[in-house]
């Protein structure tokens, strides 16, 4: 007997390797720990889903709810339920202008995912650019910028995409400009956090030491160990940018009136709402909703997984 | 101790400085006020003079310059509407927004640590498990549309609470105050509660967070191993070890929700500074914004300024100048 | 004399999602007053379990499944939570790996001392902080009721533990679980906290469990020696027997691999293979897929062999003494 060949079956492998020497991928052990938390892979499913109903408005709504000429203002206000002019039951009823909600509500989700999605990227890319750099470079280079990052994080986002998609105007690149302007630090200071952790550490100041170009150390070493925690702070950016987007279109200061979001839906309804006409209100808000805890749930769930804190 | 507070004190100048810059060239450099305030078909000998009254022909940093040796003698200039000087017209918001975020946040920090606290300490239990779901939803519904809800339930369907509005007021220290008669606090309740959701659900995951480290540390185990009971552990221990990010958390809410007070008062009518903002900001009338951003500023930079005294005051390792590794 | 502590056949298991973990299996041993006993074995090998099942901590979702731990003549296992508490602290304490994290960074030493303290005495302010000055006094802190006021940060490492100690010693327990106690500390600093440990057992007649995974700290204060592997204890004695003649070839495996047990130059002795996981402990004996001595017949569980104070599991005792002795 070879004393060296331990036959008991490890059930707990070091991550990402198994004991016969096969390496399983990092992705797919992440995966089948999210997989246990049910909770988290329905929500995962509503996420998807509610992206390709999103993706794909124009061929599920019953009602394309941008052309005028399909609109009929006998239609307007109805409750859910109601057999329009159109030939079709309006499931959640109709709006102010006679729309069918439930393919308003499709549209609105359209334009909801786009502009937060959008936004998001274009946050990420310049936040985590910002932070890595900052890292990076060190001396005053790194202290101006992280100065100012830190001095925007004190101020509220609301207020400064409020006041910012004020003197910008309506319409989407004003938008999204907004929004990110409110986000984009937060993704810089993620990515400064876990890019100086990794730079102290020993084979960064090794990588440092040979003439390996400061793209490759950047790119191969650094932004890699920052990914994990952008990705959680994605997710939760992209939910709290739906929200965000929502209450500025609810203030009146978002989109214009002819691409209705879910938070103009809500708002355009709010009016209706002391006389009873609940649901112009509370379903796109409820679509809202779904969507952002769904988006939530995700992100509490990755976060939960990457953190080896409360690991046992 | 002293040169900490003259080294944050400093600090905190210095970003007050940035932050007008900012605001000012946010506000007044973008776009062209001249617009506003001269018709549009004056002369251009009028325009020439309008521009020269108001300064506008000066090099940015010596417009600057004046605007920020105006701001230090309290003078943010008047209201193109109200045409009334916007320290008056803010000042006499105030009291309204500060009522309603105080008793908000007080409610969301009690209820919300304790909360936190529960299901930190027995996170299996069912209670724990429904207290961490709710805190999922208020931290995911949007607040304008919470509001909405709270009005159709409480003011339309069940007609408990008055939809809008601040009631009665009564005078004390010379300020109107809607918490202290009994018609006013009927009014407070929905917009309070309205704010307090999302910092309350904020603070649950704080507190359980915390208190599922501290309970887990070495800390609480040794605790144990010397007898010392579990009530006595969560009061003096855990709920000290927990303290620090609740202030720190405590201290920047107390500004965002300050900043959300925007949407709250919209929705519920609430005669405070968010909603003059509002309307400030669909008409554009930009001394009342720049006047309410750098006023905003300045209470961000005192309350972090307060948050890290208060820091120094409870964590003896940043006291003696040694920073937290 | 009877023992002071008494532990048989103690059963700790862990149930998991991924299964149920018995991290202490069947584990007895028992100690006079006064006596120290190192319990030496590599890390997950449930030394610490047992430290903290002893005193009743241990959480969900663990649980001690069986077996009997008596303290002075009292029966702990199934002990209710509140009149365990009244006995930790009292009768028997704890000390820990690392003073850094077991001492709360925002509260004085004093107020430390003193919640150890009410825990379990009634003492007016001042009567109060006359005990836990003498307290530290006791364990060698220069002007220990100025102390008092620090914070822990303001000591060094050595002295944080001795803080710890001291606390664990306010109430005069008879017996303290000694949980890797120096292992966080520079090498000098260890041999004085040992050598004062020793000299405090002494002088209170505190009997203490040493839990270690290093023989050559444990060989100089322990009286006596257990060795811990994947939950069971498979080789006892007194101390300076098990290192000359170890009988179970884990032990001397843990011999060989020591530094000074190599002559210089030459690669250190490692035990071939690592300690199974202990969800799936294989049947039998859970060294004998590394044991160079494994024969068909581990396949089962050894039994207890006891001989001239001395107790093994195994199927094939080692007779000839280890390489070279450690002398303690």
């Amino acid at each position: 007997m070879t004393p060296s060949n331990p036959k008991a079956p490890t059930e707990n492998p070091p991550v990402g390797m198994t004991e016969t020497g096969k390496p399983t991928p990092p992705i797919l052990l992440f995966w089948r720990e999210f997989r246990r938390n049910r909770i988290a892979t329905v929500a995962l499913g509503i996420t998807i889903l509610l992206a390709f109903v999103a993706l794909f408005a124009p061929f599920v709504a019953p009602q394309d709810p941008y052309n005028l000429q399909t609109l009929s203002l006998m239609d307007a206000r109805r409750p859910p339920g109601h057999v329009g002019s159109g030939g079709y039951v309006h499931i959640l009823g109709t709006d102010a202008q006679g729309r069918d909600l439930l393919s308003a509500i499709l549209y609105g989700l359209r334009i909801s995912i786009q502009i937060s999605l959008a936004a998001g990227f274009i946050a990420l890319t310049i936040g985590a650019t910002i932070g890595v750099l900052a890292a990076y470079i060190g001396g005053w280079v790194e202290t101006v910028l992280m100065r100012m990052v830190d001095l925007q994080l004190s101020f509220p986002a609301i207020l400064l995409a409020l006041v910012l998609s004020a003197l910008l105007g309506q319409g989407k690149a004003q938008l999204i400009t907004a929004l990110v302007a409110a986000q984009y630090a937060y993704f810089a200071r993620t990515a400064y956090g876990a890019a100086t952790a990794e730079r102290r550490k020993d084979y960064i100041e090794a990588a440092l030491a040979t003439p390996l170009s400061a793209r490759r150390v950047i790119f191969r070493h650094l932004l890699p160990n920052c990914a994990p925690p952008l990705i959680v702070v994605a997710t939760v950016q992209i939910a709290s940018s739906i929200s965000l987007e929502a209450t500025l279109s609810f203030l009146g200061l978002g989109l214009p009136v002819t691409e209705p979001s879910l938070g103009m839906l809500i708002a355009n309804g709010f009016q209706y709402m002391m006389s009873g006409r609940y649901w112009l209100s509370v379903y796109p808000g409820l679509m809202l909703i779904l969507l952002i805890m769904a988006i939530n749930i995700v992100g509490d769930q990755i976060r939960d997984q990457l953190n080896p804190r409360l690991r046992r | 101790m002293l040169a900490f507070i003259i080294q944050r004190a400093l600090q905190a100048a210095l970003v007050m400085v940035v932050m007008s810059m900012i605001v000012f060239l946010g506000v007044y450099a973008v776009g062209n006020p001249v617009d506003i305030v001269i018709p549009p078909d004056a002369t251009i000998a009028m325009r020439e003079e309008v521009i020269r009254r108001l300064g506008l022909d000066l090099p940015l940093w010596k417009q600057y310059g004046i605007f920020a040796w105006n701001l230090l003698q309290g003078d943010f200039g008047r209201s193109f509407i109200y045409n009334m000087p916007v320290l008056e017209l803010i000042g006499g918001r105030l009291p309204a927004t500060l009522e309603l975020v105080l008793i908000s946040i007080l409610f969301a920090t009690v209820t919300g640590v304790s909360l936190g606290i529960y299901a930190g300490v027995n996170p299996e239990s069912r209670i724990a498990k429904l207290i961490m779901g709710l805190s999922i939803l208020g931290f995911s519904v949007p607040s304008f549309w919470v509001g909405l809800i709270l009005i159709l339930t409480f003011a339309v369907h069940f007609g408990i609470f008055p939809a809008g509005g601040r009631g009665e007021t009564v005078m004390v220290f010379g300020v109107e105050w809607s918490f202290l008669t009994a018609n006013g606090l009927s009014h407070i309740v929905l917009p309070a509660l309205n704010l307090a959701l999302f910092k309350m659900a904020m603070m649950i995951r704080l507190a359980r967070a915390g208190t599922r480290e501290a309970m887990l540390s070495d800390t609480v185990k040794f605790a144990r191993a010397a007898g010392i009971s579990e009530a006595t552990i969560l009061r003096r221990h855990v709920l000290k070890l927990i303290s620090i990010p609740i202030i720190t958390v405590f201290g920047l809410e107390l500004g965002s929700t300050l900043a959300f007070a925007v949407v709250t008062e919209t929705i519920f009518s609430w005669p405070g500074v968010g909603k003059l903002i509002i309307d400030s900001i669909t008409v554009l009338d930009r001394p009342v914004m720049v006047a309410y951003l750098v006023l905003t500023a300045f209470v961000f930079v005192m309350i972090n300024f307060t948050v890290d005294l208060v820091f120094a005051l409870i964590d003896p390792r940043i006291r003696s100048g040694r920073q937290k590794s | 004399m009877s023992p002071v502590l008494e532990v048989r056949d103690l059963r700790t298991e862990f149930f998991t999602a991924a299964g149920t973990l018995r991290a202490v299996n069947d584990v007895s041993f028992s100690l006079n007053e006064g006596e120290i006993i190192g319990l030496v074995g590599e890390s997950g090998s449930g030394k610490s379990v047992t430290g903290f099942s002893l005193l009743g901590l241990i959480d969900a979702p663990g649980k001690i499944t069986g077996g009997s731990v008596r303290l002075k003549g009292d029966e702990l296992v199934g002990m209710a939570q509140p009149d365990l508490r009244r006995r930790r602290g009292r009768d028997i304490a704890m000390i820990f790996q690392d003073p850094i994290a077991t001492l709360n960074p925002l509260l004085t030493i004093g107020q430390q001392m003193e919640m150890a303290l009410a825990a379990h005495e009634r003492l007016s302010p001042r009567a109060s902080e006359d005990r836990c000055a003498e307290a530290l006094e006791r364990v060698g802190i220069p002007s220990a009721r100025a102390r008092l006021k620090a914070y822990p940060h303001e000591f060094s490492g050595g002295m944080r533990q001795r803080v710890a100690i001291s606390i664990a010693l306010l109430h005069r327990p008879a017996v303290i679980v000694a949980d890797e106690p120096t292992t966080a500390l520079d090498v000098s600093i260890q041999a004085q906290i040992v050598t004062e440990m020793k000299m405090l057992a002494r002088e209170f007649g505190v009997a203490m469990i040493w839990i270690s995974h290093d023989l050559a700290v444990v060989s100089g204060i322990a009286q006596r020696i257990a060795v811990m592997y994947a939950g069971r204890i498979v080789e006892t004695g007194p101390a300076a027997q098990v290192l000359r003649q170890p009988r179970h070839p884990y032990t001397r495996g843990l011999l060989d691999s020591m530094p000074h047990a190599t002559a210089p130059g030459q690669a250190l002795r490692q035990i071939p293979g690592s300690m199974p996981s202990m969800m799936a402990l294989p049947p039998g004996c859970a060294f004998a897929p590394r044991c160079a001595f494994a024969s068909p017949a581990c396949t089962s569980v050894p039994e207890l062999t006891e001989a001239a104070g001395r107790s093994w599991r195994c199927f094939h005792p080692l007779d000839q003494p280890a390489q070279e002795g450690i002398t303690s």
